[in-house]
């Protein structure tokens, strides 16, 4: 008996592609080159564009804290820093809220009222980031755009009081510190403390915390059910059930969640701009009047950009790029190596 | 002996056939009358506490710290309350829920401000039939609200989503496709590529157009340049949840269908897209509403108009979330009413887009609509009565056989 006859060899698949299956895969296919063509082509006009004004620069192009294109100084030190300030800030401020109303929802509701909270945060979560950013331009700062609304002030307290609170009794930390604030001065005003990163940052945080709370309440109700119940019939309190298996089954999700929404803040553009007054250095008083983040910048400085400038933008835009890229892909990695995000996408 | 036979069984008793208990569903909450006190004491002890400290000692002044107070104490007395009868551990329990329910019911009330905000505010303008049927072209800076409208910002739009989506579904469902029927190196590669550019900000979505179509090809900024800055942005989005919608059908759906002898685009037509229907209509709508609701694209690509403009190839053109921008930036009280008037459009707008997201899709595979649900129940009830009618010998006449209502073309129909 021959050996060779045992021996098992793999077979070569052919796939025979039906006749009309071929304009079907070449037509699905050509429409992905397109996609592709265009994806590539931003990604790669960014880089040479970008490149052109980051040559000219060098490394001064992340240390210098002006924007001068045309007389060749510039650089996205404080424009960087003033983005990282305001996406923290907003993130800051959006973790907590948006993570005890995920839990809330998910773990606290009364069943009658459950949908149709999920269907509100998931609506906010839409809601165009202008209305954002009229609502923080004209509530969290009385008096400053409106002058009607300079009464209405005293009914709506907003932001600023916080930050003068926070000025007040912890401006010795310094990141609270406001220059030329004296809390003992009655006649203070209040100006010192609107356009500031704290307000920009408070209603960035508004914007992404519907983001947050609806991929952390998704992750929340995924907890397996057999395991919450184990630990209630161990005889756990709802804050040891949570605590024990909740929030760890929910981990990643919750990170995950939260870089989501640091990318969106990073690259949120019309509520920061309506907000702040920009400046062009490094600010890191986050209380006090005057910031600046890049999108800001370049929705300030397009229009009557020479085209160096325009590169210099596209640089700085770039950088931008690069930064929510890293988050969103750092995102997507801690959720899908979670065990909570394996089954779902 | 004499056995005694047993008794035969007695007849059936003519008591009705027991009927099962209807069962009643008992409530699980624990909230004992001690806890609606201890709530209750607490807040009142709170709220007494910091009134007498704002009003009497003057320590702090004004609503917020009042608010901050209150909370502060409230938190203390219902801790020191729930001790006195209850273990550590549950003091904490009922510690972390009044944490969680204020931080729910803060986030809650920031976003119902800032709709309620919204509509107050825009309300002026509002209210007047001629902000929807005019443009700004005869109104300026001073004149009331009863001149001028933002007819042309509603129909840019229009127009501009228009043609976002005519390049960006055809497209962008081709690619999705292509995604999940063609695996491989290639698809990989466009699938990173794609996930890579849903992180880019809009802005410099916004700033590429900008640079390529406007000062490199020459376009003037126009409506169309808006829609390629817009359809830039939006493409991602689509292509990345049509994938994930397209890799949850069932592959057993799929190989049941090649099984038949359908090739791969028969299958696609009539398996895999019908039954991902509902989940790549959200996929379309929600990218629709980001699209639609994105002011920095615009910004850049479509320049400013007050007048009515329908070309979107020549002539500047403006969106609602453009105009609602330019709006509040003027200090004129009626221009400011006018902006939160657009805003309230735009989320009237995105709000229509959602109840339709949420009445076609929203629902996992599987899940019925009331009608399919209140069908398949006329269905199976017929069933039940002609299988007892053939148990019970009657002959059903076939003009008697329950008419079969038409089957969808859903999957695992009964």
């Amino acid at each position: 008996m021959s050996g060779d006859l045992l021996v098992d060899q793999p077979r070569t698949l052919t796939t025979k592609h039906d006749r009309s299956d071929v304009p079907f895969r070449l037509g699905t296919r050509s429409a992905s080159f397109v996609v592709l063509g265009i994806m590539s082509l931003a990604g790669v006009f960014l880089l040479v564009q970008g490149g052109q004004a980051l040559g000219a620069d060098g490394p001064k192009f992340l240390t210098t804290q002006a924007w001068d294109p045309n007389s060749g100084v510039f650089g996205i030190a404080a424009v960087l820093l003033g983005t990282i300030f305001i996406a923290l800030t907003a993130i800051v401020v959006a973790v907590p809220l948006a993570a005890g109303t995920a839990l809330y929802i998910s773990e606290y509701a009364p069943r009658q009222i459950k949908q149709t909270l999920v269907t509100l945060v998931d609506l906010m979560a839409a809601v165009p980031s202008v209305v954002y950013g009229l609502w923080g331009l004209f509530l969290f700062q009385p008096g400053i755009q409106d002058s009607t609304r300079a009464d209405a002030h005293q009914i709506t307290p907003g932001a600023v009081d916080v930050s003068q609170f926070l000025a007040t009794w912890l401006g010795w930390i310094p990141i609270f510190h406001v220059d030329g604030f004296n809390p003992s001065d009655p006649l203070t005003t209040k100006t010192i403390f609107t356009a500031s990163t704290f307000i920009a940052g408070v209603v960035v945080a508004m914007m992404v915390a519907p983001i947050i709370c609806s991929i952390m309440r998704e992750v929340f109700t995924q907890a397996p059910i057999g395991e919450r119940e184990g630990a209630l019939a161990l005889g756990a309190t709802r804050w040891g059930m949570i605590r024990s298996v909740v929030l760890p089954f929910g981990r990643a999700g919750m990170i995950g969640g939260t870089m989501l929404g640091l990318g969106r803040a990073l690259g949120e553009t019309i509520a920061v701009y309506l907000i702040i007054s920009p400046i062009f250095t490094i600010q890191p008083h986050i209380l006090q009047s005057g910031a600046n983040s890049i999108s800001a910048l370049i929705a300030l400085r397009y229009s009557e950009a020479s085209p160096f400038e325009i590169s210099a933008l596209m640089a700085a835009g770039l950088a931008l790029f690069i930064m929510t890229l890293i988050v969103n892909f750092g995102a997507s990695l801690i959720i899908s190596r979670s065990r909570s995000g394996a089954s779902s996408d | 002996m004499t056995t005694t036979l047993a008794a035969p069984p007695a007849p059936p008793s003519p008591v009705p056939v027991e009927t099962e208990p209807i069962e009643v569903r008992r409530s699980t909450g624990a909230i004992r009358r001690s806890d609606t006190f201890g709530i209750l004491g607490a807040a009142v002890a709170a709220i007494s506490l910091s009134a007498w400290l704002m009003s009497q000692l003057l320590i702090f002044q004004g609503a917020l710290p009042f608010i901050g107070f209150a909370y502060i104490f409230f938190v203390l007395f219902y801790g020191i309350v729930t001790r006195f009868d209850e273990t550590g551990m549950v003091v904490r329990d009922r510690l972390v829920a009044v944490l969680v329910h204020s931080l729910a019911i803060l986030l809650l009330i920031a976003l119902a401000a800032v709709v309620v905000f919204t509509f107050v505010k825009g309300a002026p303008a509002f209210w007047h039939l001629n902000f929807f049927t005019t443009d700004m072209s005869h109104a300026g800076p001073l004149d009331p609200l009863t001149d001028g409208g933002i007819l042309h910002a509603v129909a840019g739009t229009l127009i501009m989503i228009t043609i976002a989506l005519a390049i960006s579904i055809p497209l962008g469902l081709a690619t999705a496709v292509y995604l999940s029927e063609f695996p491989g190196k290639y698809a990989r590669l466009v699938r990173t590529v794609v996930e890579a550019m849903t992180a880019l900000p809009s802005i410099v979505a916004g700033l590429f157009i900008y640079a390529t179509v406007i000062l490199i090809l020459g376009v003037p900024r126009s409506g169309f340049a808006a829609s390629l800055a817009i359809t830039v942005m939006m493409l991602p989005i689509i292509i990345r949840s049509s994938d994930v919608v397209l890799r949850l059908v069932p592959a057993g759906l799929k190989e049941a269908s090649q099984a038949l002898g359908s090739n791969r685009w028969r299958t696609v037509w009539n398996v895999t897209l019908p039954t991902a229907r509902s989940g790549l209509t959200t996929a379309i709508i929600l990218g629709t509403a980001r699209g639609i609701g994105e002011t920095s694209p615009v910004l850049l690509t479509a320049g400013l108009t007050s007048f009515f403009n329908f070309n979107p190839f020549s002539g500047p053109m403006v969106s609602l979330p453009l105009a609602t921008f330019t709006f509040v930036k003027s200090p004129e009280p009626n221009y400011i009413a006018r902006g939160f008037g657009s805003a309230a459009v735009l989320m009237l707008l995105v709000l229509v887009l959602f109840i339709i997201a949420r009445l076609i899709g929203g629902r996992g595979p599987g899940v019925l609509t009331a009608g399919q649900l209140r069908r398949r129940l006329q269905q199976s009830r017929q069933d039940d009565y002609r299988i007892r009618a053939r148990e019970l010998g009657m002959t059903t006449r076939p003009t008697q056989r329950p008419k079969r209502p038409r089957r969808r073309s859903t999957p695992g129909g009964a």
